[in-house]
């Protein structure tokens, strides 16, 4: 189900599968969407900002900790050239600093290391809260649109392993990285001013190390672009799996599935292996420079203790910095391991929260006029709108439309008509292409969300329920409702019933994406949500296909009362909803083709009479 | 939120670890050379200090260039070797570790898709995915580091001490001192930090669920402007988890302390008493400086142990957090069940059902349904909101498996026969389509013959298909969302139909379609069901048309069965279901 048909079989070609689909697909397809340059860092940046203070005052920690940490082979140094020959001479004073300071820069060294620990922690889980909450708004405040092409696969592995990648880079990455830097400069330092021959050569071995680490870097990005894309495909098609389980068991496609699966996972494999093999190739070109080093400095240095140009407590400490100072390449490699993998998580986070809403937030949000009448209905104008998807073709041609405050509009004509468009428009699930759609006057999108949501709500066919309980799904509507007032809501719809015979009532705790409560009655939950939000304009997009005849007439009854006084928008292929309507308007091809009240045209000859007609047939 | 919290208690993290054994074994080989190289060069490391000694000692006391030559050579070979062993010990594992995740995903997916459909309703997808991905991931590290280090560095640390003691006792025990604190410290921290670890874990569950059903419920939270407080609760979510991450990390912090402090001190303290043996003439320089390059060589050893045991605390709950979902027993493939052959066609007996997971006390969802549909014939099924129709469709190809009675094809029990044949007899329309990310051909053929794809297209309506951009051949995105709720539909109905099956299941199949476009499915459908064994469930009058017979469920029975007409005449019930005029005498 994976690949499309004119790909090429899956099996030794298909490491070079996503550069044949990046040519041939658009980016969504290939998961890579145009980051602007440079976003990645900024992102980064932008994250780290708010915390410098902590962020000085961790890498301050870190500092001290270093400093008490490297002056152990110092002490070692000082103990073997002069403490000693003090003590052969009974003078004990050195060499009783010498172990009263060893214990305390123990000590020191401890304890900083977990006030580093605590602070660094803090620092990263910050980060973390920082950008997960960034992912998540932006996520919510891109529009409907980009969700249908995106796929909620992407987004959870964008949120999870994306994410996941970025704390390792914090939690291990980060004090690696600096504690290599500074380990480095302390060393040399010392090195350097214990003797300066032999610190020179161990800067020397520096530059063969750096030209390692960048070919390390050039390399090891590639592969982990490729992993990254890669693991996001293998989420996808768990996920997908995992919620349409009924029709996957249905349809026994299970062992296709595990086959399409195994394709996705040893890509992923690969790619794993891939990395995990470059920094094999980096551990041993390190550790061979940093060995070569160490043995240099120990023939030259021995060379010159024999022949008595350099004390001998000066090479130990000098081999014993030495160590240390070569230990951290291994640790350099497992930062860029997880600073290779974190960027390239972070540049697709960074081109996530590079799209721009289709659908803005007003920078400048106006009020709705306060309500003229005690009802809550507003006037509703398309002017001169037009609207076309992104991928091309108009779905609406130029389009006006006056639905005056109060007045129950049912929308028909055959899929495809533009009817779903009409409601998403004003609901503002989209924007209109040209021109302006109107509650009492004001544009939509200079109405703040809260303001909207006063003004339009929309119930639509799919009745997602959240986890969570009944309850809570009704009161997605009005959060500070009342439990009476959700119950009057439940009511009024007819879910009051079904609701009270649930094992806990209200309570009952839907589980998974409302399992246990039937299609219909998810309708009903729906209807009473929107219920319970009390818009001006309510809309409802085949809100009624799931019930059955009983429930749409109750829903009716209960909408004749809830929707008096208001603007209410119907979209129904059941021409039973059309008996509560003022008005009826057929689209055809995104064009009102009849327009009139449904007696009137249901007395003539054109399309309704006809619809009407077979529907009364149906009904039989 | 969570439906997994564990039974927290007294584990092993040893023994859940053990766990992973089938999926090491492939590879022990590998990872066992791995671990043994990595001894070998950790070792090598070692003997750095000892021929250090040799020089200072020996030519470097005696000034014999010539001796240091020697030396600095051997230190040299030494330092190839073990730059190659430590290079040979990753490469080695490499593939292989990447290969134990595969295989434990693989191995994880394939059995979520066989486990029964009850245990999918009760669990979030969001707590299976961090499954297959964060823990796995974890697994894959631990098997990397903490499993090999923690024996290597057991190994080179022993191999330390001994060299010390060799060396020097007293001053090797003074060394050892700390051992006993530090293992002490290791094991109360083992403890705490495991039930911090999970604890973690399955908050990190719970916020994917919230970002799954955030994504997928995104009309809902637009269409009320409710992204504001959705964000609220996801930002109270990682607020928790950030509070059990703190706690992760000063339990972390106080072992590092623990574990870098000790051995220090024990480390200034020799120091100190070697340097007075050194000036008393009891030790030489040299064993002085190759004793402490060895204790200090051996500090990454021990530093690291925190660390490593961290990482196998969190990979001993990832562990466990893998097994409790493989744990769950799937759908049992074994073939009970008589057959009697009974009469042909499809026949429910005397079925009882209750949801697994039902309180002990509430009534069953269906309870003694007795229902023959005969060969090629089509029955409606009838009922209120609620009544137990969808769950009554889900018997027939055993989503669910009934809790008393049975389900006869043809006579034969449907216990009788294994899943796939069963399901391979009947096919389903279900009352939500659930398309996949896939093109529209595959998403209906679902791996049939494709030259039935134009027939099964023709009689759902859904020659739209053709109409787009590549045809059959184009992609539809997950859950076909791009399609509308009548386009979807189509094609979950064309689906059902694709393979010409015997039996069909139908669950409300037209809801989302207009009346002219019904009317159409209608009469393709007609002819399709006029030789097809056919239940379909119904809302309308003109769906219930398609069938021969209608049977009404009520209440979990089934109170009526007969035609159309006769129905409407006679029972109240079906009457006010099918016209809703207000029945007399039902008290619904």
């Amino acid at each position: 189900m994976t690949a499309p048909p004119t790909a090429p079989p899956a099996t030794a070609d298909d490491e070079r599968e996503p550069e044949v689909r990046a040519k041939a697909g658009d980016p969504f397809d290939r998961d890579v969407l145009p980051t602007p340059p440079r976003a990645t860092s900024a992102l980064l940046r932008s994250l780290l900002a708010p915390m410098k203070a902590r962020v000085a005052l961790t890498s301050f920690l870190l500092l001290l900790q270093q400093a008490a940490v490297q002056a152990g082979p110092l002490l070692v140094a000082y103990a073997i050239d002069s403490a000693v020959p003090a003590f052969r001479d009974d003078r004990h004073g050195p060499l009783i600093a010498v172990g009263v300071t060893y214990l305390l820069c123990s000590v020191a060294s401890g304890g900083l290391q977990y006030a580093f620990v605590r602070a660094s922690a803090r620092v990263n889980q910050d980060v973390l809260l920082d950008l997960r909450g960034r992912i998540f708004r932006h996520a919510q405040a891109l529009s409907v649109d980009f969700h249908e092409r995106y796929t909620s696969g992407r987004l959870i592995s964008r949120s999870t392993t994306d994410v996941e990648s970025l704390r390792e880079l914090l939690n291990e990455g980060l004090q690696e990285l600096i504690t290599v830097i500074l380990s480095f400069v302390y060393i040399s330092a010392m090195l350097l001013w214990l003797d300066l021959g032999l610190g020179a050569v161990a800067v020397a071995s520096f530059l063969p190390l750096y030209l390692l680490v960048r070919n390390y870097r050039r390399r090891a990005g590639r592969v982990y672009t490729l992993r990254s894309t890669a693991i996001a495909a293998v989420i996808v098609k768990f996920v997908e799996t995992m919620n349409g389980i009924r029709p996957v068991r249905a349809f026994r496609r299970e062992a296709a599935n595990d086959a399409e699966f195994a394709v996705l996972n040893k890509r992923h494999e690969r790619t794993n292996g891939d990395a995990l093999l470059e920094m094999a190739r980096y551990v041993v070109g390190s550790r061979l420079v940093a060995n070569t080093a160490v043995a240099l400095i120990v023939l030259w240095g021995a060379y010159r203790v024999a022949g008595g140009s350099l004390e001998l407590g000066v090479l130990a400490a000098a081999v014993l910095y030495l160590r240390r100072l070569y230990d951290p390449i291994d640790r350099l490699g497992m930062f860029l391991n997880s600073y290779q993998s974190a960027a390239a998580s972070l540049e697709k986070i960074a081109g996530l929260l590079a799209q721009t809403p289709s659908v803005p937030e007003p920078v400048a949000p106006r009020e709705l006029p306060p309500l003229e009448s005690e009802h809550p209905g507003r006037e509703v104008v398309f002017d001169g709108v037009r609207f076309g998807y992104r991928t091309g073709g108009e779905i609406l041609p130029r389009f006006d439309l006056s639905l005056p405050a109060g007045q129950t509009v049912a929308v028909v004509g055959s899929t495809g008509a533009g009817k779903s468009t009409l409601a998403k428009l004003l609901a503002r699930f989209y924007d209109p292409t040209a021109g302006r759609v109107l509650l009492d006057g004001v544009d939509l999108r200079d109405l703040s969300v809260p303001e909207l949501r006063r003004g339009v709500v929309m119930v639509t066919q799919e009745a997602f329920l959240f986890s969570g309980t009944v309850a809570d799904n009704i009161a997605i509507g009005r959060p500070d409702a009342s439990r009476e007032e959700i119950e009057r809501a439940a009511k009024a719809i007819g879910a009051h019933e079904f609701i009270s015979a649930l094992p806990d009532g209200y309570d009952t705790d839907v589980r998974k994406r409302g399992g246990r409560i039937s299609a219909g009655q998810r309708q009903l939950v729906a209807f009473a949500r929107a219920l319970l939000a009390d818009p001006a304009v309510l809309i409802l997009d085949e809100a009624t296909s799931s019930l059955d005849i009983p429930g749409e007439r109750a829903v009716q009854r209960a909408m004749s009362t809830v929707l008096h006084g208001r603007t209410a928008v119907v979209i129904a292929h059941r021409l039973s909803t059309v008996e509560i309507a003022d008005r009826v308007l057929v689209m055809e091809h995104g064009r009102i083709v009849e327009d009139g009240p449904p007696a009137e045209l249901i007395a003539g000859t054109g399309r309704f009479a006809d619809l009407h007609r077979a529907w009364r047939d149906s009904l039989a | 939120m969570s439906t997994t919290r564990a039974t927290s208690g007294k584990r092993s993290a040893v023994r859940t670890l053990l766990r992973l054994w089938p999926y090491v074994r492939p590879v022990r080989a590998r990872l066992f050379t791995a671990a043994f190289v990595a001894v070998l060069a950790s070792c090598t490391g070692l003997v750095i200090p000892l021929v250090l000694k040799w020089m200072v000692d020996g030519p470097v006391a005696d000034r014999d260039p010539a001796g240091v030559w020697l030396g600095a050579l051997f230190l040299l070979l030494l330092g190839f070797g073990e730059a190659l062993l430590f290079g040979l010990r990753r490469w080695l594992v490499a593939r292989p570790l990447s290969h134990v995740e595969a295989e434990m995903r693989a191995d994880l997916y394939g059995h979520l898709q066989r486990l029964p459909v009850a245990f999918h309703d009760r669990w979030a997808s969001g707590q299976l995915l961090s499954r297959g991905t964060t823990d796995l991931m974890l697994l894959r590290m631990f098997l990397a580091f903490p499993l090999t280090f923690l024996l290597v560095n057991s190994v080179t640390i022993l191999v330390g001490v001994i060299i010390m003691l060799i060396q020097d006792w007293t001053l090797g025990l003074v060394i050892l001192a700390p051992a006993v604190p530090v293992i002490v410290s290791c094991l109360l921290f083992e403890q705490r930090y495991s039930s911090v670890a999970r604890q973690a874990q399955d908050q990190v569950g719970d916020l994917t669920t919230v970002v799954e059903e955030s994504v997928l419920g995104i009309r809902i939270i637009k269409g009320f402007g409710r992204h504001r407080s959705q964000a609220r609760a996801f930002w109270e979510l990682s607020r928790t988890l950030r509070g059990t991450e703190l706690r992760k990390a000063r339990l972390l912090a106080a072992i590092l302390t623990v574990i870098v402090t000790l051995p220090e001190v024990a480390i200034g303290v020799a120091l100190v008493l070697g340097s007075v043996q050194v000036a008393d003439g009891e030790l030489s320089a040299g064993t002085l400086v190759a004793f402490l390059s060895t204790a200090l060589a051996l500090r990454w050893p021990i530093d690291s142990i925190g660390f490593l045991l961290a990482m196998s605390q969190d990979a001993a709950s990832a562990t466990e957090r893998y097994f409790e979902v493989m744990d769950e027993a799937p759908e049992d493939a074994s073939v009970a069940g008589s057959a009697g052959a009974r009469g042909k066609g499809l026949q429910f007996h005397n079925v009882r059902f209750r949801y697994p997971d039902a309180a002990p006390d509430a009534p069953p969802t269906l309870d003694r349904v007795d229902l023959h549909i005969r060969p090629g014939e089509s029955m409606a099924l009838v009922g209120a909101t609620g009544s137990g129709k969808t769950t009554l469709t889900a018997l027939v190809p055993r989503l669910h498996e009934l809790t008393d009675g049975r389900i006869t094809l043809d006579g034969e029990d449907i216990t009788a026969m294994s899943r796939e044949e069963l399901r391979s007899l009947v096919a389903m329309a279900f009352e939500e389509p659930t398309l996949f990310s896939a093109s529209v051909g595959e998403n209906v053929l679902m791996g049939a013959d494709d030259h039935e794809l134009d027939r099964a297209l023709s009689i759902a309506q859904a020659d739209f298909a053709h109409a787009l951009p590549q045809g059959t051949d184009t992609r539809i995105g997950e859950q076909g969302l791009s399609l509308s709720g009548g386009q979807r539909q189509r094609l979950a109905l064309a689906r059902a139909v694709v393979g010409r099956p015997r039996f069909l299941v139908l669950d409300d199949p037209l809801s989302a379609l207009d009346v002219h476009t019904e009317a159409a499915v209608e009469a393709a459908l007609r002819d399709v069901l006029a030789d097809t064994t056919a239940l379909i469930v119904a809302h309308r009058p003109s769906t219930v048309l398609l069938a021969d017979r209608v049977a009404l469920l009520s209440e979990g029975r089934i109170t009526a069965v007969g035609t159309h007409q006769e129905l409407l005449r006679t029972n109240a019930e079906y009457a006010h279901l099918m016209s809703g005029s207000e029945e007399t005498g039902d008290a619904r």
